[in-house]
C-alpha cells in the first residue's frame, strides 16, 4: 500500500473529480478521495471547496474513514461554520457509541472544533464522557476540558466542568490523573488567583501515588504541577522530596529535569545542616551528568539548564569539570554551553586542566567557538588569581598566531585582566601595541584603546598610538568614540605637555561634529572639568577603578530565583521569564522560590552623568574655534618635528591648577578674565616663560596706536599670485597642455589654467575634477570651456573653488590631485597651491585675542624660519603681506629689530599667528626671521614658503 | 503545550502538517522553512524563536521533524517526544525517509492523533499502538478485546498486553556499553567513561515479574556486611563489583524500589527494549592505547608514526578496528606503510584510514606515514584534530558482570529453569580520541 501517489496530483480540476470521487457509491472509492483532500490539504492547496462532499462521508462505520474525515473537519470546519453543523449528530450519535476507542474519537475532535454552534452541543456529550466508565474515554475527556476552556472559558466555568475535572485528580486511573492535571494547570495558568488547584497534603499525596503508576508523559504533568506547591514546612518538603528523587533515574530526560526542578524548588525551604539536605545535593548531581550522554538537542536542554542550577547552587556540580569538556564532534550549540559552564565551575583545583583544554579549543575551527575559548581563558584569569599569569602568556602564545578574531578576542580579555591586576602585566603592552592594525572590531578597538590611555604614562609613543585612532573618528562606533575620547584625557591629564592639541581635537570632535549625544554630553564633561578644576579632574576621570566581578554574565538573582522554577522549561532555555516570550496572560505570572534567604533588593544606583545648566552646552559651539575637519587629516603628517623655543612648562600639579589647560576658545565661556584689556597686563606678567621673549618689554600706552597700524597702511597692492606652471604637458595628455596657477580674488579662491590643444583633433566635452585634498578645495562651478577647442588653440579658463569639498590629507599638504576629461579621454595630474590662495579676509585678530593665543599655543608649535636676501621694510613687508591677508597687528622696534606681529585664518578656521624680525639698523643684514605659531603645527612650513613667497615679489 | 507538529523533506516541503493549537496557523510552517531549513549558516541552535513562536527541531537523515509551540512549554519533553515519534514511525515502517512517510501519511495523522492531544503527549509505547492502529487499517474488535485495548493503553502496565503465549520461553540479554576516551598526546586520560546498556529480547509467556542482578559495588558492599566479615568480601568481590555512577530506567522498572532496595524489578514489555543505561567513570579498562608521534620537517611535510597497544586478555579477539588520522587539508600525498592491517588515504575525508580486521590482547601494532603538503600562505595553522579509533571487544570495558536474571509468573505454570537466557556483552569504541 502506497499513500504516497496522493501528492502528486496537481492537475487541472482535480476538485471536481475529487468531488466526483467523494460522491462516489464505492467504499473504497471514497476512501482514496479523502484520502487525496488530506494529502492536498497537507501541502497546503485549498480544498474547503469539497467540505459537504467530505462531510457525507462520516456516516460511516470504517473508522480509518472516519478519522480522516474528522482530519479535514478540524482544518476546516472554523471557514465553514454553517456547514459544520451538517456533522454535529454524527459526533453527538459517535459519543453513545459502544466502542470506547469511537467515543473517545468523538469528543476529542468535537473539542478541536472551534465553531460556537458545535461547543452547545459538546457540552452534554462531554459532562458523559467525564463520568464514562472506560478510562481511555474519561482522560480524553478531562483534555477535552481544556480545549473548551480555550474557545469559551465562561462556558466551562457555567457548565461546572472545572469542578468535575477536579474531581478527576482523585480518579482511580493515573492516566486520568495525569491528563486531569495537565488540563488544569494550563486552565489555571490563565486565571492566577483562582484557587482551582488547590494543591493540599491530600491532594498532593494523591499526586505522588499517581507519579508511580502513570507514563512518562504524566509523570512529567505531576512533576510540574507539583513544583508549583508550596509545602507548609521542611519536614513536608523533605518528604515530597524522598518521594521525588526515584525519578532521577528514569530514562526520560524531561521526567529527570522536571523532578530536578522540583527537588531544587523544595531544597530551599530545608535547613542546610539537614544531613538530608546534604544527601540531597549528592544525589543531583548523577543525573545531571547522565542528561549529556542523551541526544544533542536534550543535551541543549539541559546545559542550559545547568548553566542556571550552576548559578543557584554552584556546589552540586563542582567535581564533575570532566564531563563538560567539549567533544571534537559535539554540535556546536553544545559546545558554547560546555565552555559556558566549564568557566563557571573553574577554580584553582581544576584550572590547570580547564586552560589545556581551553587553549586546544582555540585552535577549533568554527569562529565563534573560538572566540568563546579565547574569552574564556581571560575569564579565568580572572576568576582564579593563580591561573592569572599563565592564562596571560596562554593569551600571548595565541596572539602570536596572528589569526585576526583571535587577536582581537584576546585583547578584548587583556583588558579585563588589566582591570582585575592593575599594574601587574604590563611588559605584553608591547605586543598589543603590535597588532593595532589588525583590530577592526569596535569591542576590541575600544579595549586597546582603553589599554594605551590606562598605561598612557608607561608607553612612550602613547599619544601617536591614539592619534592614529583619531583619523578616522567620525568612521568609529560609539563605543570606540567614547573610549577614545576618554583614554585622549587620561592621557592629557598624565601628560599634559605634549598632548594639548590632541584632547583639544578629540574634544572638539565629540561636541561639535557628532550627533550622538552621549558622546557630546561625555565630551562637554570633560571640557568643562578640565578647564574650571583640572585637579578635579584627574580625581574624576583617573579615580581608583572598582574591582570587576570574579563572575562574569551572571543572570541577576531574582531572575536566576524565577528561572529556576522554570528548569525544563523554554524559558530555562531562553534565560528569560516566559513574560518575556509568551504572549497574552499565560504564564507572565513569576514565579519565585519558597522562603528566599538574602537575595536583598539591589539599590538602583543614582543616574550618573546630570549636565549642570544648559546654557553653557548651548554656546559653546559657536566659541569653540572649528578645527575639527582639517586636524583630523593633518595628524598624520609626516612634518619634521617642529623646533621648540623657550624652557617647556613646568607640569607640577599646583601650577596645573592655576594654568588654563585649554585653548582661548574656552575663555571667553568662562568669563574671558584674560580677554579684558584691564587685566592684560597682570596677564603677561604672570606667564612670561609662554610669551615670545621680546613681548616682556614694557608696553606702554604707545602699544595700543601701533596695534591699529594694519588697518591704516593696508591698501591692497593686489595678492600674490604665483606664474603659471606647466602641469600638465602635452605629452602625457594625447595632445592636451595645461598649465595654470591659483590666485584669491574678492574673496573667492580661483584656479586659472591656460588650455592648449596640441592634437590634431578638436577637443570638447571638458570637465574637471578634484581628489580630496587637505583643505576640502573642490570645483564650486564645472569647468567652462564653451566652444570646442580647435587644434593648436589655447584657451584661458577660470575655475571658481570651493572649500567645502571632502577632506584628506595630502603630503605635502598643499598637494592637490586634479583629473581633467575631455572627448579624447581623463587625464590625471597633481599641482601645489600656494596656502596663501586659502587665507581669508577677516584674518585680521584682535590683539587681546592674539595675545591670548599667542600664549595658549605651546611653544613646542612654535616654528622659526628665515627669509634670506629681502631687501624690505618692515612697512613694506607689511603692505605686502596684507595683500595676501597675512595681517600685521602690531609692530614694535626693539634695539633696532621692527618686530611685526601677525595673524593670518585659514578657510577652515584655523588661526596661523606670526611674528616677523626686520633688522632696521643694518642695511647689510638682509635677512628676514619669522616665527610661526598655529595650534596644527603642521601647517607652519607651507605658511613660511607662502611668506617667503609673498615677499620677494 | 505543543502547538503543531510539522514533517519538512531537505527542500523544505511540508509533508506532515499537523496543527492542534489555535494560535499556531499555517504562516507557521513557512517560517520554520524560510528561517531554519532554508537558512544559509549551520544551525545554531536545535531552538529557534520567530515573532514569539518557539520551533524545536530534530533532523532524521534528511527529514526535519518541528514542534511549534507560543507557550512555556516543557522544552525537555518536547524534544523527548520527537524523539518517540520517530521511534514509533520507524517501529511502524521502519526508516524515516520522504518516501515512507508520504507512504504513510494517513497513518501518520492517525498516529499523531492518538499520541498527541491538544499538544500533550499520550501514550506513545509501540506495544500498546499497534493494538489498535495499524498499517492495514482498523481491524475489527470484539468488546472484549475493545476494553483490553482501552485499559492497556491507559493503564499502569501500558507497554505490555495480556494473553501473550510462547512455547519456549526465552530471554536475550545484551550488556553494549560504548567506552569513550578523550587522552593527551602525552598519555594522560583526559577524561573516560562508559556509557552502558542493557537492552533486552523478551519472548516470555503471560505477565512474568523479572529481577535483575549485577555486580553493582554498593549491592554487593550491602551483602557483604550483612554475611561474612568485610574483609572476606572484599577480598573474594574485590575488583569484581564496579561503581556505577548514574543509571535510568525503562519506564517498566519500579524506580521506588529500586530507590530503596537498590533492586531491579519489572514486568517487561514483549520483545527487544532497554532496560537501563548506566554509566561509570571509575576503573574503565580501556582496550586499546593510542601513541601519536606528529613530526613537521619543514614546512611542506609531516611524518605520523602511530603505535596502537591492546590491553585484554591475549585469549580474547578485538574485531573491526578503524584507526583515523586526520591529515591537513593541505595534503598533497601520503605514503603508508603499516605492519597488520590496511591502511589507505581519504582525500575527501582528509584522513587516513588504517582498518585491522581483527586482534589479540597484549599485542602491539604500528603504522607509518609520511604526509607531503602543499606550501600554502594560510597564517592559520592546522587544527590537528585529534586521532580517533572504532573497535569492537567482547567483553563490558566498564567490568559490568550479570549476575542473575530471574523470571517469576505466578499465573502460567513455568518457572526461573524453564526460561532460556542468554547472555552477551560487546563493548564498543564511543568517542576514543587521542589528542596528537
Amino acid at each position: 500500500m502506497t499513500d504516497s501517489k496522493y501528492f502528486t496530483t496537481t492537475k487541472k480540476g482535480e476538485i471536481f473529480e475529487l468531488k466526483a470521487e467523494l460522491n462516489s457509491d464505492k467504499k473504497e472509492k471514497k476512501k482514496e478521495a479523502v484520502k487525496k483532500v488530506i494529502a492536498s490539504m497537507t501541502v497546503g492547496k485549498d480544498v474547503s471547496a469539497l467540505f459537504p462532499d467530505v462531510v457525507n462521508c462520516m456516516q460511516t462505520d470504517n473508522l480509518e474513514l472516519k478519522k480522516l474525515v474528522y482530519l479535514y473537519l478540524m482544518n476546516y470546519a472554523k471557514s465553514q461554520p454553517d456547514m459544520a453543523i451538517m456533522a454535529v449528530n454524527t459526533f453527538v450519535k459517535d459519543c453513545e457509541d459502544p466502542n470506547p476507542l469511537i467515543r473517545a474519537l468523538a469528543v476529542r475532535t468535537m473539542g478541536c472544533i472551534r465553531v460556537d454552534k458545535i461547543t452547545e452541543y459538546l457540552c452534554e456529550p462531554l459532562r458523559k464522557c467525564l463520568k464514562d466508565e472506560d478510562p481511555y474515554v474519561r482522560k480524553t475527556a478531562a483534555v477535552c476540558v481544556a480545549k473548551l476552556h480555550d474557545i469559551n472559558a465562561q462556558l466551562v466555568e457555567d457548565q461546572g466542568f472545572l469542578d468535575t475535572l477536579k474531581d478527576l485528580i482523585s480518579d482511580s486511573n493515573p492516566m486520568v490523573v495525569a491528563n486531569a492535571v495537565a488540563a488544569l494547570s494550563e486552565i489555571a495558568e490563565s486565571h492566577p488567583n483562582s484557587n482551582l488547584l488547590d494543591l493540599n497534603p491530600q491532594s498532593i499525596n494523591k499526586l505522588l501515588t499517581a507519579l508511580n503508576e502513570c507514563t512518562e508523559w504524566g509523570q512529567i504533568f505531576i512533576l510540574d504541577c507539583l513544583a508549583n506547591y508550596a509545602p507548609r514546612d521542611d519536614r513536608e518538603s523533605q518528604s515530597i522530596c524522598e518521594r521525588v528523587t526515584p525519578r532521577l533515574s528514569h530514562a526520560n530526560s524531561a521526567v529527570v529535569l522536571s523532578a530536578v526542578k522540583v527537588l531544587m524548588k523544595f531544597m530551599e525551604m530545608l535547613p542546610k545542616d539537614l544531613d538530608y539536605y546534604g544527601t540531597l545535593l549528592k544525589k543531583l548531581a548523577p543525573p545531571l551528568v547522565t542528561l549529556l550522554s542523551a541526544e544533542p538537542e536534550l543535551q541543549y536542554v539541559a546545559l542550559r539548564n545547568i548553566n542556571l542550577i550552576v548559578q543557584k547552587r554552584p556546589e552540586i556540580l563542582k567535581h564533575e569539570m570532566k564531563v563538560f569538556f567539549v567533544k571534537y564532534n559535539d554540535p556546536i550549540y553544545v559546545k558554547l554551553e560546555k565552555l559556558d559552564i566549564m568557566i563557571r565551575l573553574a577554580s584553582q583545583a581544576n584550572i590547570a586542566q580547564v586552560l589545556a583544554e581551553l587553549k586546544e579549543y582555540a585552535t577549533e575551527v568554527d569562529v565563534d567557538f573560538v572566540r568563546k575559548a579565547v574569552r574564556a581563558i581571560g575569564r579565568c584569569a580572572i576568576k582564579v588569581e593563580q591561573s592569572a599569569e599563565r592564562c596571560v602568556s596562554t593569551l600571548l602564545d595565541l596572539i602570536q598566531t596572528k589569526v585576526n578574531y583571535v587577536v582581537q578576542e584576546a585583547i578584548v580579555v587583556i583588558k579585563d585582566i588589566f582591570r582585575k591586576y592593575p599594574n601587574k602585566y604590563e611588559s605584553v603592552i608591547a605586543t598589543l601595541c603590535e597588532n593595532l592594525d589588525s583590530l577592526d572590531e569596535p569591542e576590541a578597538r575600544a579595549a586597546m584603546i582603553w589599554i594605551v590611555g590606562e598605561y598612557a604614562e608607561r608607553i612612550d609613543n602613547a599619544d601617536e598610538l591614539l592619534e592614529s585612532f583619531l583619523e578616522g573618528f567620525h568612521d568609529e562606533s560609539t563605543q570606540v568614540q567614547l573610549q577614545l575620547l576618554t583614554a585622549i584625557v587620561k592621557l592629557f591629564l598624565k601628560k599634559p605637555t605634549e598632548t594639548q592639541e590632541l584632547v583639544q581635537q578629540v574634544l572638539s570632535l565629540a561636541t561639535q561634529d557628532s550627533d550622538n549625544p552621549d558622546l557630546r554630553d561625555r565630551g562637554y564633561i570633560y571640557w568643562r572639568l578640565l578647564s574650571t578644576d583640572p585637579v578635579a579632574a584627574k580625581e574624576v576621570v583617573l579615580a581608583e577603578k572598582p574591582l570587576i566581578s570574579e563572575e562574569t554574565d551572571l543572570i541577576e538573582p531574582t531572575l536566576l530565583e524565577e528561572l529556576i522554577c522554570h528548569i525544563g522549561t523554554l524559558a530555562s532555555v531562553y534565560h528569560k521569564p516566559p513574560s518575556a516570550f509568551v504572549e497574552g496572560s499565560r504564564g507572565v505570572m513569576h514565579k519565585r522560590l519558597p522562603a528566599r534567604t538574602g537575595s536583598g533588593e539591589s539599590t538602583e544606583s543614582p543616574d550618573v552623568g546630570t549636565i549642570a545648566g544648559g546654557s553653557g552646552t548651548e554656546t559653546a559651539p559657536s566659541i569653540i574655534p572649528s578645527q575639527g575637519d582639517l586636524l583630523g587629516d593633518l595628524l598624520n603628517l609626516d612634518l619634521a618635528p617642529p623646533t621648540t623655543t623657550g624652557p617647556p612648562p613646568p607640569t607640577s600639579g599646583m601650577q596645573m591648577g592655576g594654568m588654563d589647560l585649554l585653548g582661548g576658545g574656552l575663555d571667553s565661556l568662562l568669563g574671558g578674565d584674560i580677554g579684558g584689556s584691564a587685566a592684560m597686563g597682570a596677564g603677561f606678567g604672570a606667564v612670561p616663560a609662554v610669551m615670545p621673549a621680546s613681548l616682556n618689554a614694557p608696553m606702554g600706552g604707545g602699544l595700543g596706536d601701533l596695534f591699529d597700524l594694519g588697518g591704516g597702511v593696508g591698501m591692497p597692492l593686489g595678492a600674490y599670485i604665483p606664474p603659471k606652471t606647466v602641469w600638465l604637458p602635452a605629452m602625457k595628455a594625447k595632445g592636451l597642455e595645461i598649465s595654470g596657477t591659483f590666485a584669491r580674488r574678492a574673496g573667492v579662491i580661483q584656479m586659472e589654467l591656460t588650455l592648449t590643444n596640441k592634437a590634431m583633433s578638436v577637443m570638447t566635452d571638458f570637465a574637471i575634477q578634484f581628489n580630496r585634498n587637505s583643505f576640502g578645495l573642490a570645483p564650486a562651478g564645472p569647468l567652462q570651456v564653451l566652444s570646442p577647442l580647435s587644434p593648436n588653440q589655447t584657451i584661458e579658463v577660470s575655475l571658481p573653488l570651493s572649500t567645502v569639498g571632502p577632506v584628506m590629507k595630502m603630503e605635502p599638504l598643499n598637494n592637490l590631485q586634479v583629473a581633467v576629461k575631455n572627448n579624447i579621454d581623463v587625464f590625471y595630474f597633481s599641482c601645489q597651491y600656494p596656502i596663501s590662495m586659502l587665507f581669508v579676509e577677516d584674518g585680521k585678530m584682535e590683539r587681546q585675542v592674539f595675545l591670548a593665543t599667542w600664549k595658549d599655543i605651546p611653544n613646542e608649535n612654535e616654528s622659526q624660519f628665515q627669509i634670506k636676501d629681502c631687501h624690505l621694510n618692515s612697512d613694506a613687508a607689511s603692505n605686502k603681506l596684507q595683500a595676501s591677508n597675512i595681517f600685521t597687528i602690531a609692530k614694535r622696534t626693539v634695539e633696532g629689530q621692527d618686530m611685526l606681529y601677525m595673524s593670518i585664518k585659514l578657510s577652515n578656521g584655523i588661526w596661523v599667528l606670526a611674528e616677523l624680525r626686520v633688522q632696521t639698523g643694518n642695511p647689510n643684514y638682509t635677512d628676514l626671521e619669522i616665527s610661526v605659531k598655529c595650534r596644527a603645527p603642521e601647517v607652519s612650513q607651507c605658511v613660511f614658503q607662502c611668506c617667503e613667497a609673498v615677499l620677494k615679489n | 503545550m505543543i502547538g503543531g507538529l510539522f514533517i519538512y523533506n531537505h527542500k523544505g516541503e511540508v509533508l506532515i502538517s499537523r496543527v492542534y493549537r489555535d494560535d499556531i496557523g499555517r504562516h507557521a510552517v513557512d517560517a520554520f522553512r524560510v528561517n531554519v531549513i532554508h537558512a544559509r549558516q549551520q544551525v545554531r541552535s536545535p531552538v529557534t524563536n520567530i515573532a514569539r513562536t518557539s520551533f524545536f527541531h530534530v533532523k532524521r537523515s534528511n527529514i526535519w521533524l518541528a514542534a511549534v509551540t507560543k507557550q512555556n512549554v516543557n522544552a525537555a519533553m518536547v524534544f523527548e517526544f520527537l524523539y518517540k515519534m520517530c521511534d514509533v514511525m520507524a517501529a511502524y515502517f521502519g526508516k524515516i525517509s520522504e518516501e515512507n512517510i508520504k507512504n504513510n501519511f494517513v497513518l501518520i495523522y492517525e498516529l499523531l492523533d492518538e499520541i498527541l492531544d491538544f499538544g500533550y503527549p499520550q501514550n506513545s509505547e509501540t506495544g500498546a499502538l499497534k493494538t489498535f492502529i495499524t498499517q492495514q487499517g482498523i481491524k475489527g474488535q470484539t468488546k472484549e478485546e475493545q476494553s483490553q485495548i482501552t485499559s492497556q493503553v491507559t493503564g499502569q502496565i501500558g507497554w505490555r498486553r495480556e494473553g501473550i503465549k510462547y512455547r519456549r520461553n526465552e530471554l536475550f540479554l545484551d550488556v553494549l556499553e560504548s567506552v569513550n576516551l578523550l587522552m593527551s598526546p602525552q598519555g594522560q586520560v583526559l577524561s573516560a567513561h562508559v556509557s552502558g546498556r542493557v537492552v533486552m529480547k523478551s519472548y516470555l509467556s503471560g505477565m512474568p515479574e523479572c529481577k535483575f542482578g549485577m555486580n553493582d559495588k554498593i549491592v554487593i558492599d550491602k551483602a557483604g556486611k550483612g554475611g561474612v566479615t568485610d574483609d572476606v568480601a572484599k577480598s573474594t568481590t574485590g575488583k569484581q563489583s564496579i561503581a556505577i555512577d548514574d543509571c535510568t530506567f525503562n519506564q517498566c522498572v519500579r524506580l521506588s524500589k529500586f530507590d530503596s532496595e537498590r533492586s531491579i524489578s519489572f514486568i517487561p514489555p514483549d520483545g527487544e527494549y532497554e532496560l537501563m543505561r548506566y554509566r561509570t567513570t571509575k576503573d574503565i579498562i580501556l582496550p586499546f592505547r593510542v601513541i601519536p608521534l606528529v613530526r613537521e620537517v619543514g614546512r611542506t611535510k609531516l611524518e605520523v608514526k602511530v603505535v596502537i597497544k591492546s590491553n585484554f586478555k591475549p585469549s580474547l579477539l578485538a574485531q573491526k578496528i578503524e584507526v583515523r588520522i586526520p591529515t591537513p587539508l593541505n595534503t598533497s600525498g601520503v605514503q603508508v606503510i603499516c605492519m597488520k592491517g590496511k591502511a589507505k588515504y581519504k582525500a575527501s575525508e582528509n584522513a587516513i584510514v588504517w582498518k585491522i580486521k581483527r586482534m589479540a590482547g597484549m599485542k602491539e601494532s604500528q603504522i607509518s606515514a609520511e604526509i607531503e603538503l602543499l606550501p600554502t600562505n594560510d597564517k592559520k595553522k592546522w587544527a590537528r584534530p585529534p586521532i580517533s579509533m572504532n573497535f569492537e571487544v567482547p567483553f563490558a570495558p566498564s567490568g559490568l558482570k550479570v549476575r542473575y536474571l530471574k523470571v517469576f509468573e505466578s499465573k502460567l505454570n513455568y518457572s526461573d529453569h524453564d526460561v532460556i537466557k542468554w547472555v552477551r556483552y560487546i563493548g564498543r569504541s564511543g568517542i576514543y580520541e587521542t589528542r596528537c
